[in-house]
């Protein structure tokens, strides 16, 4: 006589029973977390859209951020478009859908905002605009705005999500790397405060310029952060790499993060920060 | 110039072995080279090859990849992919030259930065992004001949100053062909219609306004190459080394301003 059947035992029993439940429940109610493996139901997630259990902060649109982030908000260079530079195949409708979906004329929105009392120019880039990639207005709204907040006196934050450099633009698209890089050594110059907040993903170009170019730079809990993909990295090496060699977690004990901070925390992390930087009896941007 | 060759047939002959090396460059170039080595953070990453020079007897830092050319010295310097102690060791003679206000002068050859695990753990973003935030601002001259492959940030973080030359074959791109063809069209067999596309020829580039010059470049003659760089950097250093810091600087920001 057989003791133990394992394909018995009460436990896999309620596996199986599971699975067949999963079925009737409609799609999208219930949402895994793809660092934690947790499943949330979809309205837990909240405005935040943070995984209440290790923190993870799902990709968003760079609206919703805003929508959470700031007490105030006037954007900038929201009517600049892409020339096109290489005059690219199917690039404008790529383009097109992705202004569509976003709301946004390239990958960050940029703007001059507050929270509380402390005034700071602002851009979140997007990454369900091309993959947040870099491209030729990216760049340009971006040195526009270190370019206005050393002319204004203002802090700068920055929160990346970005694939790289975007290919459909060639040159033009890596030249932004060092174009945004020459601003925010204007703005550094200046003796202005630079905090730059990583979130999933920030990869590639952006990494390599101003991702890791802030004063102060924080991420978001198991964001990716590196500068080389995966795929490539494991060809490289000819072996896999471990899950977690690009997050933030990672990034940080390597010492190139300051510190990881929670979405339901940021606000009041960013506002304590700028206040450290503000001169003495005067507000920002005065 | 005229380059009869299709944007593949560069490729193919950026990254041929038949290619100028940089240990030939430098012999040909200048004068008394002294070597000098390390990051100073603990590490000498032999992708990189830095020291000082003499150019038509005046002093300089030259900084460059270097692909190697024995299989062991290849394995070594990652064919010329360089780790984060690469760009460090760049940025700390970069400085340096600006300290001795001597002229910096780079030579590129490189499929790309390293993207290697331990690159990655050693802040491979962070050194590139270093060299753009600092080398932009750099109060020297700043001249770079790309001869071979120019691989994107990698190389970007070498070609960041104030005048950039390509020889006839080489290539200067956001990603290799290769890649370009695998993220677009899921193939990177159509490496060849990805190079078209991208126009990372030195022709193309110096019509998108992405570099200063063309030079003439013959695969069997390497010293009639080298003299053809010689006269271009000479009369470059001389227009540059006059300049003040303030407008060599305000020069350099609108080279990228542009864009």
């Amino acid at each position: 006589m057989k003791l133990f059947d394992e394909a018995n035992t009460v436990q896999n029993k309620q596996v199986k029973a599971n699975k067949a439940a999963e079925k009737k429940v409609p799609a999208g109610l219930w949402v895994a977390c793809p660092k934690c493996g947790y499943e949330i139901f979809h309205q837990d997630l909240g405005p935040l859209q943070e995984c209440p259990k290790c923190f993870y902060g799902f990709r968003i649109k760079a609206k919703k951020r805003l929508s959470w982030l700031v007490d105030e908000f006037v954007p900038w260079d929201e009517d600049l478009v892409t020339d096109d530079p290489l005059a690219f195949p199917e690039y404008a409708e790529k383009l097109a859908k992705a202004q569509k979906s976003t709301e946004l004329n390239d990958s960050v929105l940029t703007g001059l905002a507050q929270i509380a009392d402390q005034k700071f120019a602002l851009g979140i880039m997007d990454p369900y605009f091309i993959m947040g990639s870099l491209g030729k207005v990216t760049g340009e709204k971006l040195t526009r705005l270190f370019e206005r907040a050393t002319k204004e006196k203002l802090p700068v934050v920055v929160f990346t999500a970005s694939g790289g450099a975007r290919m459909q633009e060639g040159i033009h698209a890596l030249m932004q790397m060092a174009k945004v890089s020459n601003a925010v050594a204007k703005h550094s110059e200046a003796g202005l405060l630079y905090i730059a907040v990583l979130t999933d993903p920030t990869t590639g170009g952006v990494t390599a310029s101003f991702g890791m170019q802030g004063d102060l730079i924080l991420a978001e809990p198991h964001a990716l952060v590196g500068f080389a993909g995966k795929r490539v990295i494991e060809q490289t090496m000819h072996q896999r790499i471990p899950a977690n060699l690009q997050s933030a977690e990672t990034v940080l004990k390597n010492g190139f993060i300051d510190a990881i901070v929670k979405r339901q925390d940021q606000k009041q992390t960013l506002a304590q920060l700028l206040r450290f930087h503000q001169k003495e009896g005067e507000a920002n941007g005065k | 110039m005229a380059n009869s060759k299709t944007p593949a047939q560069v490729v193919a002959a950026a990254r041929s072995q038949a290619k100028i090396t940089t240990p030939e460059l430098i012999e040909h170039l200048f004068d008394d080279f002294f070597e000098l080595h390390g990051d100073r953070q603990g590490a000498d990453d032999p992708a990189i090859v830095g020291g000082l020079a003499r150019f038509c007897g005046r002093p300089l830092t030259v900084v460059a990849t270097d692909k190697g050319k024995t299989p062991k010295q290849r394995v070594a310097k990652h064919f010329g992919s360089p780790e984060p102690a690469g760009y460090r060791k760049l940025l700390r003679l970069a400085k340096q030259a600006e300290k001795f206000g001597r002229p910096l002068v780079t030579f590129v050859n490189t499929a790309g930065a390293y993207p290697g695990r331990s690159a990655e753990e050693q802040g491979q973003g962070e050194a590139i992004a270093r060299c753009l935030l600092e080398l932009g601002r750099l109060k020297v001259p700043m001249i770079t001949f790309i001869f071979g492959e120019g691989g994107s940030g990698g190389a970007l973080a070498m070609a960041c100053g104030d005048r950039v030359y390509m020889l006839e074959d080489s290539m200067y791109s956001v990603l290799s062909p290769e890649g370009f063809a695998s993220i677009l069209w899921k193939d990177s067999q159509r490496a060849d219609e990805a190079a078209k596309v991208m126009q990372l020829t030195p022709n193309a580039l110096l019509e998108h306004g992405a570099i200063e010059g063309v030079i003439a470049e013959d695969e069997n003659d390497h010293l009639s190459t080298i003299e053809a760089i010689r006269t271009v950097l000479k009369r470059d250093l001389e227009l540059l080394t006059k300049k003040d810091p303030t407008a060599l600087l305000a020069e350099r920001y609108e080279r990228f301003r542009k864009f």
